[in-house]
């Protein structure tokens, strides 16, 4: 009587299914919480930042990936590395600025809106901006102060879905007098 | 997503979130224990729709209970339940030795009253899955020493 299962090639797959879920049911309940979208997209951000600065611990002890030279390297690792092993697909990174301190992130599907349609009257609500906060919470630990935000969304009828992230400054680490 | 540090992560952060939040302004623990079970109901629901899609059909109660275990289990906790125990008349206590959700507590007694507040999404997983199966339940959960807990289904005759 035992059942047939393909799990094996089903658990990574039921796995995000299960994150994917999970935060739909999240974001329902904000939306039932709050009045306006835009306190949802800051809770949102916020949750994610928390997320950020723990999951970066994780994913430097799992990647073994060291200090990057540079931005476009953080922009690599970022895509292929990061969001493969979170998400499990890898954006491309375009449209540098030519200061090269701001690019775009492109997701041509994204795990997070599998089973999402937005309702009307929630047409300003950025539904994956945990994202954000995640990318921001984890470059903060890393000594990088970014600004990272949603430019196109598929959920809003946009081709693709692109975040755009902008390099603010290196954070000097400020440790108390006497204490090197 | 080869990873369950997400999720994790996720899950405690929804927590954070429902006891926070200035909308549960009623510390009432009760509240917002319903609030994360009614969450997990969703999810549970969800994926067992999703999990069941090709398996054939279930014989009894205690095969879908076997299914619960087993697969769904594997699938949202990475392992298998470790004990099953039944009493052939509605009642199932489903023992798990190593709960992956309470993996971030410290061991043994001294979070325990922590310990509910980690449990009560499990159970509406536990019961949305029951649910999308036809069966309707009450799941509730209790931790003696973590991270072992017990899950303690009992079936609705309607």
């Amino acid at each position: 009587m035992s059942r047939q299962s393909n799990r094996a090639t089903d658990s990574k797959k039921m796995n995000s299914e299960l994150f994917t879920l999970t935060y739909g049911a999240l974001v329902t309940q904000l939306c039932k919480d709050y009045e306006n979208d835009e306190e949802v997209n800051k809770q949102l951000d916020k949750m994610g930042y928390n997320i950020g600065v723990r999951l970066i611990e994780d994913f430097l002890a799992r990647s073994t990936i060291g200090r990057c030279q540079d931005f476009r390297e953080t922009a690599d690792v970022i895509a292929k590395v990061a969001f493969k092993m979170y998400l499990g697909i890898t954006p491309s990174v375009t449209n540098w600025s030519p200061a090269g301190d701001e690019f775009s992130l492109i997701l041509e599907n994204n795990p997070l809106v599998d089973f999402v349609e937005l309702p009307d009257n929630h047409s300003t609500l950025i539904y994956s901006n945990l994202l954000c906060g995640v990318l921001r919470g984890a470059l903060e630990m890393v000594q990088m102060a970014v600004d990272v935000k949603f430019v196109q969304d598929t959920l809003r009828g946009d081709n693709v879905t692109e975040i755009r992230m902008k390099f603010i400054k290196r954070i000097e680490e400020n440790l108390p007098a006497g204490d090197e | 997503m080869a990873d369950e540090a997400p999720f994790q992560l996720l899950h405690s952060e929804l927590i954070h979130y429902i006891y926070q939040s200035e909308h549960g302004a009623d510390t009432d623990n009760a509240r917002n224990i319903t609030k994360l079970e009614a969450m997990g109901f969703r999810v549970g629901q969800g994926l067992m729709e999703r999990l069941t899609k090709d398996t054939a059909r279930f014989k009894d109660e205690l095969d879908v209970m076997k299914f619960i275990c087993k697969d769904f289990w594997t699938c949202v906790f990475k392992k298998q339940i470790d004990n099953l125990r039944t009493n052939h008349q509605g009642i199932y206590v489903l023992q798990d030795n190593k709960f992956r959700l309470l993996g971030s507590l410290s061991a043994g007694k001294q979070y325990l009253e922590h310990a509910p507040k980690f449990l009560a999404f499990s159970c509406g997983l536990v019961r949305g899955a029951l649910c999308s199966l036809g069966v309707r339940s009450i799941v509730t959960a209790e931790a003696a020493v973590m991270p072992a807990c017990k899950f303690q289904v009992m079936i609705q005759k309607s």
